[in-house]
Protein backbone atom coordinates (compact mmCIF):
# COMPACT_ATOMS: atom_id res chain seq x y z
CA UNK A 1 0.00 0.00 0.00
CA UNK A 2 1.05 3.19 -1.12
CA UNK A 3 0.73 6.62 0.77
CA UNK A 4 1.16 10.29 -0.41
CA UNK A 5 4.01 11.53 0.42
CA UNK A 6 3.54 15.36 0.41
CA UNK A 7 1.54 14.38 4.10
CA UNK A 8 3.44 13.14 7.25
CA UNK A 9 1.16 10.83 9.51
CA UNK A 10 0.88 9.49 12.79
CA UNK A 11 0.71 6.48 14.74
CA UNK A 12 -2.49 6.19 15.15
CA UNK A 13 -3.41 6.55 11.19
CA UNK A 14 -3.93 10.30 10.93
CA UNK A 15 -2.37 12.30 8.03
CA UNK A 16 -1.80 15.95 8.26
CA UNK A 17 -0.24 18.70 5.43
CA UNK A 18 1.28 21.79 6.06
CA UNK A 19 0.60 24.81 4.76
CA UNK A 20 2.12 27.49 6.25
CA UNK A 21 1.81 26.41 9.61
CA UNK A 22 -1.92 25.41 9.33
CA UNK A 23 -2.03 21.76 9.77
CA UNK A 24 -4.59 20.19 7.57
CA UNK A 25 -5.89 16.39 8.76
CA UNK A 26 -7.69 13.56 7.92
CA UNK A 27 -7.45 9.94 9.05
CA UNK A 28 -5.41 7.18 6.34
CA UNK A 29 -6.70 5.13 3.70
CA UNK A 30 -5.29 2.41 5.61
CA UNK A 31 -7.43 3.54 8.77
CA UNK A 32 -10.62 3.40 6.63
CA UNK A 33 -10.16 0.41 5.25
CA UNK A 34 -10.11 -0.98 8.81
CA UNK A 35 -12.88 0.83 10.11
CA UNK A 36 -15.49 0.44 7.08
CA UNK A 37 -18.02 2.83 6.37
CA UNK A 38 -17.93 5.71 8.34
CA UNK A 39 -21.58 6.83 9.35
CA UNK A 40 -20.27 9.65 11.64
CA UNK A 41 -18.07 12.13 12.31
CA UNK A 42 -17.69 13.67 15.61
CA UNK A 43 -15.39 16.70 15.16
CA UNK A 44 -14.35 19.99 17.32
CA UNK A 45 -15.58 23.40 17.39
CA UNK A 46 -13.73 26.01 15.64
CA UNK A 47 -11.25 27.60 18.16
CA UNK A 48 -10.89 24.88 20.72
CA UNK A 49 -7.36 24.26 21.44
CA UNK A 50 -6.10 20.56 20.91
CA UNK A 51 -3.51 18.51 22.10
CA UNK A 52 -0.65 16.41 20.33
CA UNK A 53 -1.38 12.70 20.84
CA UNK A 54 -4.70 13.37 22.51
CA UNK A 55 -8.09 12.75 21.61
CA UNK A 56 -9.80 15.96 19.72
CA UNK A 57 -12.82 13.54 17.82
CA UNK A 58 -14.74 10.33 17.33
CA UNK A 59 -14.99 8.25 14.11
CA UNK A 60 -18.08 5.76 14.29
CA UNK A 61 -18.31 3.72 11.72
CA UNK A 62 -20.76 1.08 11.44
CA UNK A 63 -18.37 -1.67 13.09
CA UNK A 64 -16.51 0.05 15.13
CA UNK A 65 -16.26 3.13 17.06
CA UNK A 66 -12.14 5.17 17.51
CA UNK A 67 -11.11 7.99 18.68
CA UNK A 68 -9.43 10.50 16.98
CA UNK A 69 -6.03 12.32 18.02
CA UNK A 70 -4.35 15.47 17.21
CA UNK A 71 -0.79 15.11 15.84
CA UNK A 72 -0.02 18.98 16.50
CA UNK A 73 -1.25 21.46 19.09
CA UNK A 74 -2.50 24.12 18.18
CA UNK A 75 -6.23 25.69 17.91
CA UNK A 76 -9.13 24.76 15.30
CA UNK A 77 -9.61 26.60 12.70
CA UNK A 78 -11.94 25.02 10.46
CA UNK A 79 -13.44 21.60 10.57
CA UNK A 80 -15.01 19.65 7.00
CA UNK A 81 -18.97 20.60 6.74
CA UNK A 82 -19.47 18.76 3.67
CA UNK A 83 -18.34 15.16 5.84
CA UNK A 84 -21.29 16.42 8.68
CA UNK A 85 -23.84 15.64 5.60
CA UNK A 86 -21.95 13.16 3.62
CA UNK A 87 -19.78 10.78 5.90
CA UNK A 88 -19.08 8.51 3.60
CA UNK A 89 -16.81 10.80 1.91
CA UNK A 90 -13.76 9.92 4.33
CA UNK A 91 -13.88 6.14 2.91
CA UNK A 92 -14.08 7.85 -0.67
CA UNK A 93 -11.38 10.44 -0.57
CA UNK A 94 -9.40 9.83 2.55
CA UNK A 95 -6.50 12.53 1.32
CA UNK A 96 -9.06 14.75 -0.11
CA UNK A 97 -12.25 15.47 0.51
CA UNK A 98 -12.71 13.49 3.36
CA UNK A 99 -10.19 15.55 5.68
CA UNK A 100 -11.72 16.77 9.17
CA UNK A 101 -10.12 19.59 10.45
CA UNK A 102 -7.35 22.31 10.01
CA UNK A 103 -5.47 23.31 13.16
CA UNK A 104 -3.09 26.65 13.67
CA UNK A 105 -0.25 24.96 14.78
CA UNK A 106 1.17 26.26 18.30
CA UNK A 107 4.94 25.10 17.62
CA UNK A 108 5.99 25.25 13.58
CA UNK A 109 8.22 22.46 14.18
CA UNK A 110 6.08 19.85 15.10
CA UNK A 111 5.32 18.73 12.01
CA UNK A 112 8.13 17.87 10.82
CA UNK A 113 8.97 15.60 13.89
CA UNK A 114 5.58 12.95 12.41
CA UNK A 115 6.19 9.86 10.55
CA UNK A 116 7.15 10.13 6.77
CA UNK A 117 5.03 8.48 4.10
CA UNK A 118 7.92 5.78 4.20
CA UNK A 119 8.13 5.24 7.54
CA UNK A 120 4.33 5.05 8.27
CA UNK A 121 4.37 2.37 5.00
CA UNK A 122 6.14 0.09 6.66
CA UNK A 123 4.50 0.91 10.26
CA UNK A 124 1.00 -0.45 8.04
CA UNK A 125 3.31 -3.32 6.75
CA UNK A 126 4.43 -4.40 10.37
CA UNK A 127 0.86 -4.38 11.73
CA UNK A 128 -0.30 -7.43 9.17
CA UNK B 1 -8.56 -27.12 18.61
CA UNK B 2 -6.85 -25.37 15.88
CA UNK B 3 -4.37 -23.47 17.31
CA UNK B 4 -5.11 -19.62 17.08
CA UNK B 5 -1.99 -18.46 14.95
CA UNK B 6 -2.81 -20.97 12.17
CA UNK B 7 -6.21 -20.28 11.13
CA UNK B 8 -8.83 -22.78 9.02
CA UNK B 9 -9.35 -21.77 5.67
CA UNK B 10 -12.64 -22.69 4.19
CA UNK B 11 -13.07 -24.22 0.63
CA UNK B 12 -13.89 -21.03 -1.00
CA UNK B 13 -10.56 -18.57 0.42
CA UNK B 14 -8.66 -18.46 -2.99
CA UNK B 15 -12.47 -16.42 -3.71
CA UNK B 16 -12.11 -14.13 -1.11
CA UNK B 17 -8.73 -13.53 -1.32
CA UNK B 18 -9.18 -12.39 -5.29
CA UNK B 19 -12.14 -10.47 -4.30
CA UNK B 20 -10.24 -7.98 -2.47
CA UNK B 21 -11.55 -9.32 0.90
CA UNK B 22 -10.55 -7.92 4.25
CA UNK B 23 -10.44 -11.66 6.00
CA UNK B 24 -10.04 -11.92 9.79
CA UNK B 25 -9.46 -14.73 11.81
CA UNK B 26 -12.62 -15.30 13.47
CA UNK B 27 -13.54 -18.54 16.27
CA UNK B 28 -10.38 -20.11 14.61
CA UNK B 29 -11.27 -19.82 10.74
CA UNK B 30 -9.42 -16.93 8.27
CA UNK B 31 -12.98 -15.12 7.19
CA UNK B 32 -14.17 -12.34 4.84
CA UNK B 33 -15.63 -9.68 7.22
CA UNK B 34 -15.84 -7.14 4.41
CA UNK B 35 -15.56 -7.00 0.45
CA UNK B 36 -16.56 -3.92 -0.61
CA UNK B 37 -18.33 -1.80 2.16
CA UNK B 38 -20.46 -2.95 5.22
CA UNK B 39 -23.49 -0.73 3.94
CA UNK B 40 -23.37 -1.54 0.16
CA UNK B 41 -23.31 -5.41 1.22
CA UNK B 42 -26.18 -4.77 3.21
CA UNK B 43 -28.41 -3.12 0.80
CA UNK B 44 -27.17 -5.98 -1.82
CA UNK B 45 -28.76 -8.60 0.39
CA UNK B 46 -32.24 -6.42 1.28
CA UNK B 47 -32.62 -5.53 -2.31
CA UNK B 48 -31.45 -8.13 -4.53
CA UNK B 49 -29.19 -10.96 -3.24
CA UNK B 50 -25.94 -12.05 -1.67
CA UNK B 51 -24.28 -14.54 -0.94
CA UNK B 52 -22.12 -15.79 2.51
CA UNK B 53 -19.50 -18.14 3.15
CA UNK B 54 -20.36 -19.67 6.19
CA UNK B 55 -18.67 -23.20 6.39
CA UNK B 56 -17.42 -21.90 9.74
CA UNK B 57 -20.56 -23.24 11.20
CA UNK B 58 -20.57 -26.91 12.42
CA UNK B 59 -22.49 -29.76 12.20
CA UNK B 60 -23.19 -32.92 14.04
CA UNK B 61 -24.77 -35.59 12.72
CA UNK B 62 -27.02 -37.26 15.86
CA UNK B 63 -27.99 -40.94 15.01
CA UNK B 64 -29.78 -43.94 16.78
CA UNK B 65 -32.65 -45.30 18.59
CA UNK B 66 -32.77 -42.39 21.06
CA UNK B 67 -32.06 -39.35 18.80
CA UNK B 68 -35.49 -37.88 18.92
CA UNK B 69 -35.62 -38.39 22.95
CA UNK B 70 -32.11 -37.05 23.74
CA UNK B 71 -32.20 -34.63 21.27
CA UNK B 72 -35.51 -33.39 22.99
CA UNK B 73 -33.85 -33.23 26.60
CA UNK B 74 -30.68 -30.82 25.40
CA UNK B 75 -33.06 -28.38 23.76
CA UNK B 76 -35.63 -25.96 24.76
CA UNK B 77 -37.25 -26.04 21.33
CA UNK B 78 -39.69 -30.03 20.74
CA UNK B 79 -38.05 -31.95 18.33
CA UNK B 80 -40.85 -34.57 18.36
CA UNK B 81 -42.84 -31.88 16.64
CA UNK B 82 -40.69 -31.70 13.42
CA UNK B 83 -41.30 -33.37 9.96
CA UNK B 84 -38.73 -34.91 7.89
CA UNK B 85 -37.37 -32.01 5.90
CA UNK B 86 -37.72 -29.61 8.18
CA UNK B 87 -35.80 -27.53 10.52
CA UNK B 88 -36.15 -26.47 14.16
CA UNK B 89 -34.52 -22.86 15.84
CA UNK B 90 -33.54 -23.57 19.57
CA UNK B 91 -31.09 -23.01 22.51
CA UNK B 92 -29.59 -25.63 24.33
CA UNK B 93 -29.23 -24.77 27.74
CA UNK B 94 -27.06 -26.20 30.99
CA UNK B 95 -29.63 -27.42 34.03
CA UNK B 96 -29.11 -23.75 35.47
CA UNK B 97 -30.79 -22.83 32.07
CA UNK B 98 -27.73 -20.78 31.01
CA UNK B 99 -27.82 -21.33 27.00
CA UNK B 100 -24.65 -23.34 25.99
CA UNK B 101 -25.68 -22.31 22.30
CA UNK B 102 -28.23 -21.73 19.79
CA UNK B 103 -28.74 -23.87 17.33
CA UNK B 104 -30.57 -25.49 14.24
CA UNK B 105 -31.87 -28.96 13.92
CA UNK B 106 -32.38 -30.46 10.99
CA UNK B 107 -34.62 -33.70 10.88
CA UNK B 108 -33.68 -36.29 7.91
CA UNK B 109 -35.46 -39.32 6.99
CA UNK B 110 -32.77 -41.53 9.41
CA UNK B 111 -30.92 -39.01 11.33
CA UNK B 112 -30.63 -35.48 12.22
CA UNK B 113 -27.79 -32.51 11.94
CA UNK B 114 -27.27 -30.05 14.45
CA UNK B 115 -25.37 -27.10 13.51
CA UNK B 116 -24.43 -24.84 15.61
CA UNK B 117 -22.29 -21.66 15.88
CA UNK B 118 -18.43 -22.09 15.33
CA UNK B 119 -17.06 -20.37 18.49
CA UNK B 120 -18.79 -22.97 20.44
CA UNK B 121 -17.92 -25.96 18.56
CA UNK B 122 -15.64 -27.72 20.72
CA UNK B 123 -17.64 -26.73 24.05
CA UNK B 124 -20.72 -27.90 22.07
CA UNK B 125 -19.63 -31.41 21.09
CA UNK B 126 -17.98 -32.13 24.51
CA UNK B 127 -21.48 -31.07 26.47
CA UNK B 128 -23.34 -33.28 23.80
CA UNK B 129 -20.80 -36.34 24.10
CA UNK B 130 -21.02 -35.63 27.94
CA UNK B 131 -24.53 -36.21 28.35
CA UNK B 132 -25.12 -38.93 25.29
CA UNK B 133 -26.88 -42.30 26.05
CA UNK B 134 -25.11 -45.47 24.24
CA UNK B 135 -28.28 -45.69 22.06
CA UNK B 136 -27.09 -42.78 20.46
CA UNK B 137 -24.43 -41.68 18.22
CA UNK B 138 -23.24 -38.19 17.68
CA UNK B 139 -20.71 -37.78 14.81
CA UNK B 140 -18.95 -33.89 14.41
CA UNK B 141 -19.57 -33.82 10.18
CA UNK B 142 -18.08 -29.91 10.02
CA UNK B 143 -14.62 -30.71 8.19
CA UNK B 144 -16.31 -32.47 6.10
CA UNK B 145 -19.08 -30.05 5.01
CA UNK B 146 -19.05 -26.68 3.17
CA UNK B 147 -22.21 -24.22 4.04
CA UNK B 148 -22.90 -20.98 1.68
CA UNK B 149 -26.21 -18.61 2.05
CA UNK B 150 -27.79 -17.51 -0.25
CA UNK B 151 -29.70 -14.46 0.51
CA UNK B 152 -32.28 -12.01 -0.47
CA UNK B 153 -35.35 -11.15 -2.80
CA UNK B 154 -33.53 -12.43 -6.10
CA UNK B 155 -32.43 -15.74 -4.25
CA UNK B 156 -34.75 -18.09 -5.42
CA UNK B 157 -34.51 -16.49 -9.33
CA UNK B 158 -30.54 -17.06 -9.10
CA UNK B 159 -30.88 -20.43 -7.60
CA UNK B 160 -33.99 -21.59 -10.05
CA UNK B 161 -32.83 -24.95 -12.38
CA UNK B 162 -29.83 -25.57 -10.08
CA UNK B 163 -31.96 -27.00 -7.26
CA UNK B 164 -34.04 -29.91 -6.67
CA UNK B 165 -37.45 -28.77 -8.56
CA UNK B 166 -39.01 -28.94 -4.52
CA UNK B 167 -36.85 -26.50 -3.11
CA UNK B 168 -38.61 -23.54 -5.00
CA UNK B 169 -41.70 -25.01 -3.17
CA UNK B 170 -40.19 -24.84 0.35
CA UNK B 171 -41.85 -23.08 3.26
CA UNK B 172 -39.15 -21.15 5.88
CA UNK B 173 -37.56 -23.53 7.80
CA UNK B 174 -38.09 -26.17 5.31
CA UNK B 175 -35.25 -28.44 3.68
CA UNK B 176 -35.08 -30.82 0.82
CA UNK B 177 -31.84 -32.48 -0.07
CA UNK B 178 -30.58 -33.76 -4.01
CA UNK B 179 -28.61 -31.85 -6.44
CA UNK B 180 -26.92 -28.71 -6.46
CA UNK B 181 -25.23 -27.68 -9.83
CA UNK B 182 -24.97 -31.58 -10.16
CA UNK B 183 -23.44 -32.25 -6.86
CA UNK B 184 -25.37 -33.65 -3.63
CA UNK B 185 -26.09 -31.21 -1.23
CA UNK B 186 -28.76 -30.19 1.14
CA UNK B 187 -30.90 -27.19 0.48
CA UNK B 188 -32.28 -25.35 3.12
CA UNK B 189 -34.69 -22.16 3.32
CA UNK B 190 -33.56 -20.43 6.28
CA UNK B 191 -30.85 -17.52 6.99
CA UNK B 192 -29.65 -15.22 9.61
CA UNK B 193 -31.22 -11.60 7.59
CA UNK B 194 -34.43 -11.65 7.33
CA UNK B 195 -35.11 -12.11 3.54
CA UNK B 196 -35.79 -15.21 1.67
CA UNK B 197 -32.77 -17.44 0.81
CA UNK B 198 -31.31 -20.36 1.19
CA UNK B 199 -28.47 -22.17 3.26
CA UNK B 200 -26.57 -25.06 1.07
CA UNK B 201 -24.70 -27.63 2.66
CA UNK B 202 -22.35 -30.00 0.87
CA UNK B 203 -18.86 -31.64 0.48
CA UNK B 204 -16.06 -29.31 0.54
CA UNK B 205 -14.22 -31.53 -2.81
CA UNK B 206 -17.51 -29.40 -4.41
CA UNK B 207 -16.45 -26.14 -3.60
CA UNK B 208 -15.58 -24.80 -6.85
CA UNK B 209 -18.35 -26.27 -8.77
CA UNK B 210 -20.77 -24.58 -6.80
CA UNK B 211 -19.08 -21.60 -5.77
CA UNK B 212 -18.94 -20.73 -9.70
CA UNK B 213 -22.10 -22.17 -10.12
CA UNK B 214 -23.70 -19.54 -7.79
CA UNK B 215 -21.62 -16.84 -9.16
CA UNK B 216 -21.90 -17.21 -12.69
CA UNK B 217 -26.26 -17.77 -11.98
CA UNK B 218 -25.90 -14.91 -9.89
CA UNK B 219 -24.19 -12.37 -12.38
CA UNK B 220 -27.81 -11.01 -14.38
CA UNK B 221 -29.02 -10.67 -10.77
CA UNK B 222 -26.72 -8.51 -9.25
CA UNK B 223 -25.59 -10.71 -6.57
CA UNK B 224 -22.88 -9.50 -4.32
CA UNK B 225 -20.34 -11.20 -1.77
CA UNK B 226 -21.42 -10.32 1.75
CA UNK B 227 -18.82 -10.26 4.72
CA UNK B 228 -19.31 -11.27 8.12
CA UNK B 229 -19.66 -7.27 9.18
CA UNK B 230 -23.10 -7.09 6.75
CA UNK B 231 -24.25 -10.64 8.11
CA UNK B 232 -24.45 -8.80 11.77
CA UNK B 233 -26.01 -5.98 10.48
CA UNK B 234 -28.88 -7.68 8.89
CA UNK B 235 -29.12 -9.78 12.25
CA UNK B 236 -29.17 -7.17 14.21
CA UNK B 237 -31.65 -5.46 12.03
CA UNK B 238 -33.88 -8.48 12.64
CA UNK B 239 -33.21 -8.57 16.11
CA UNK B 240 -31.94 -12.06 16.00
CA UNK B 241 -29.15 -13.63 18.59
CA UNK B 242 -25.45 -13.34 18.20
CA UNK B 243 -24.45 -16.05 20.65
CA UNK B 244 -21.46 -14.36 22.96
CA UNK B 245 -22.93 -10.71 22.67
CA UNK B 246 -26.61 -11.12 22.96
CA UNK B 247 -26.56 -14.50 25.12
CA UNK B 248 -24.20 -16.89 26.65
CA UNK B 249 -23.85 -19.47 29.66
CA UNK B 250 -25.32 -16.86 32.08
CA UNK B 251 -28.24 -15.81 30.12
CA UNK B 252 -31.09 -17.85 30.07
CA UNK B 253 -33.64 -17.97 27.29
CA UNK B 254 -36.84 -16.45 28.93
CA UNK B 255 -34.46 -13.54 29.49
CA UNK B 256 -33.56 -13.65 26.09
CA UNK B 257 -36.87 -13.12 25.18
CA UNK B 258 -37.07 -16.41 23.22
CA UNK B 259 -39.66 -17.71 25.21
CA UNK B 260 -41.33 -18.79 21.90
CA UNK B 261 -38.30 -21.50 21.65
CA UNK B 262 -39.16 -22.63 25.09
CA UNK B 263 -41.77 -25.39 25.34
CA UNK B 264 -42.80 -25.88 28.86
CA UNK B 265 -44.78 -28.15 28.53
CA UNK B 266 -42.10 -30.95 27.29
CA UNK B 267 -41.64 -33.58 30.03
CA UNK B 268 -38.50 -32.55 30.98
CA UNK B 269 -35.15 -30.74 29.61
CA UNK B 270 -32.51 -29.21 30.33
CA UNK B 271 -33.53 -26.04 32.71
CA UNK B 272 -36.90 -26.80 32.57
CA UNK B 273 -37.07 -26.10 36.36
CA UNK B 274 -35.00 -22.91 36.49
CA UNK B 275 -37.28 -21.76 33.96
CA UNK B 276 -40.41 -22.92 35.47
CA UNK B 277 -39.49 -21.32 38.53
CA UNK B 278 -37.74 -17.74 36.44
CA UNK B 279 -41.71 -17.56 34.90
CA UNK B 280 -43.63 -18.23 38.24
CA UNK B 281 -41.31 -15.86 39.85
CA UNK B 282 -41.24 -12.89 36.95
CA UNK B 283 -38.19 -12.58 35.05
CA UNK B 284 -35.77 -9.83 36.82
CA UNK B 285 -33.95 -8.34 33.50
CA UNK B 286 -34.71 -8.63 30.04
CA UNK B 287 -32.96 -8.27 26.64
CA UNK B 288 -35.07 -5.48 24.44
CA UNK B 289 -34.06 -3.68 21.40
CA UNK B 290 -33.71 0.18 21.41
CA UNK B 291 -33.31 3.04 18.67
CA UNK B 292 -31.45 6.05 18.59
CA UNK B 293 -31.84 9.53 17.55
CA UNK B 294 -28.67 11.11 15.73
CA UNK B 295 -25.89 9.18 14.60
CA UNK B 296 -23.44 8.00 17.78
CA UNK B 297 -23.69 4.23 17.77
CA UNK B 298 -24.44 1.92 20.97
CA UNK B 299 -21.40 -0.75 21.11
CA UNK B 300 -21.38 -4.03 22.84
CA UNK B 301 -20.40 -3.42 27.01
CA UNK B 302 -21.64 -0.38 27.09
CA UNK B 303 -23.65 0.73 30.06
CA UNK B 304 -27.25 1.34 29.63
CA UNK B 305 -28.92 4.05 32.57
CA UNK B 306 -32.12 5.25 33.62
CA UNK B 307 -32.40 8.57 35.53
CA UNK B 308 -28.57 8.63 36.06
CA UNK B 309 -28.85 4.77 37.33
CA UNK B 310 -27.18 1.82 36.16
CA UNK B 311 -30.12 -0.68 34.89
CA UNK B 312 -28.19 -3.44 32.27
CA UNK B 313 -25.54 -3.31 29.33
CA UNK B 314 -25.68 -2.85 25.99
CA UNK B 315 -25.22 -6.32 24.15
CA UNK B 316 -24.73 -5.45 20.67
CA UNK B 317 -25.05 -2.22 18.74
CA UNK B 318 -24.67 -0.82 15.22
CA UNK B 319 -26.08 2.02 13.08
CA UNK B 320 -28.52 0.16 10.80
CA UNK B 321 -28.33 0.46 7.03
CA UNK B 322 -31.61 -0.06 5.96
CA UNK B 323 -33.50 2.74 8.62
CA UNK B 324 -30.35 4.66 8.51
CA UNK B 325 -30.16 5.12 12.27
CA UNK B 326 -28.26 3.66 15.34
CA UNK B 327 -29.69 0.71 16.95
CA UNK B 328 -29.05 -2.01 19.71
CA UNK B 329 -30.00 -4.37 21.98
CA UNK B 330 -29.56 -5.32 25.57
CA UNK B 331 -30.32 -6.28 28.97
CA UNK B 332 -32.24 -3.54 31.16
CA UNK B 333 -34.22 -4.35 34.82
CA UNK B 334 -37.66 -5.78 33.73
CA UNK B 335 -39.69 -2.67 34.74
CA UNK B 336 -38.02 -0.86 31.93
CA UNK B 337 -38.44 -3.55 29.05
CA UNK B 338 -41.77 -1.84 28.19
CA UNK B 339 -41.72 -0.27 24.33
CA UNK B 340 -41.22 3.35 24.39
CA UNK B 341 -39.53 3.59 27.79
CA UNK B 342 -36.51 5.85 27.68
CA UNK B 343 -33.22 4.73 28.21
CA UNK B 344 -29.97 6.59 28.21
CA UNK B 345 -26.61 4.73 27.02
CA UNK B 346 -23.33 5.91 28.09
CA UNK B 347 -20.67 6.48 25.57
CA UNK B 348 -17.67 7.53 27.45
CA UNK B 349 -17.20 11.20 26.82
CA UNK B 350 -21.03 11.52 26.02
CA UNK B 351 -24.47 9.45 26.70
CA UNK B 352 -27.21 9.04 24.24
CA UNK B 353 -30.61 9.01 24.37
CA UNK B 354 -32.26 6.27 23.19
CA UNK B 355 -35.80 4.40 23.93
CA UNK B 356 -37.24 0.90 23.91
CA UNK B 357 -38.14 -0.40 20.26
CA UNK B 358 -40.15 -3.83 19.32
CA UNK B 359 -38.43 -6.04 17.18
CA UNK B 360 -37.82 -7.19 14.38
CA UNK B 361 -36.51 -3.17 13.56
CA UNK B 362 -36.37 -4.11 10.24
CA UNK B 363 -39.92 -4.94 8.94
CA UNK B 364 -40.03 -5.33 5.05
CA UNK B 365 -38.10 -8.30 4.72
CA UNK B 366 -38.56 -11.20 2.46
CA UNK B 367 -38.52 -14.01 4.16
CA UNK B 368 -40.92 -16.64 3.86
CA UNK B 369 -43.92 -17.41 6.98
Amino acid sequence: MAFPDDVRYTQEHEWARDEAGVITVGITSYATEQLGDVVFVELPEVGRAVETGKAFGVVEAVKTVSDLFAPVSGEVVEVNGAITDNPALVNQEPFAAGWLVKIKASDASEHGKLLSAVDYEKLVEESH
Amino acid sequence: MTSATTPRRTPFHEYHRLAGAKLVDFAGFEMPVRYTGDVREHLAVRNGAGLFDITHMGEFEVRGAGAEAWLNRMVTNDVSALAVGQALYSPMCRPDAGIVDDLLVYRYADHYMVVVNASNMAKDFAWMDGLRPADVSLVDRSAETALLAIQGPKAADIVRGHVPAAAMDLGYYRFTTGELFGVPATVSRTGYTGEDGFELYFAPEHGDRVWKGLVEAGAPYGLELIGLGARDTLRLEMGYMLYGNDIDDVTTPLEAGLGWTVKLAKAEFNGKDVMVKQKAEGLKRKLVGFQLDGRRVPRHGMKILSGGREVGVVTSGTFSPSLERPLGMGYVEAALAPTGTALEIDAGSTRLAARVTARPFYTRGSHRS
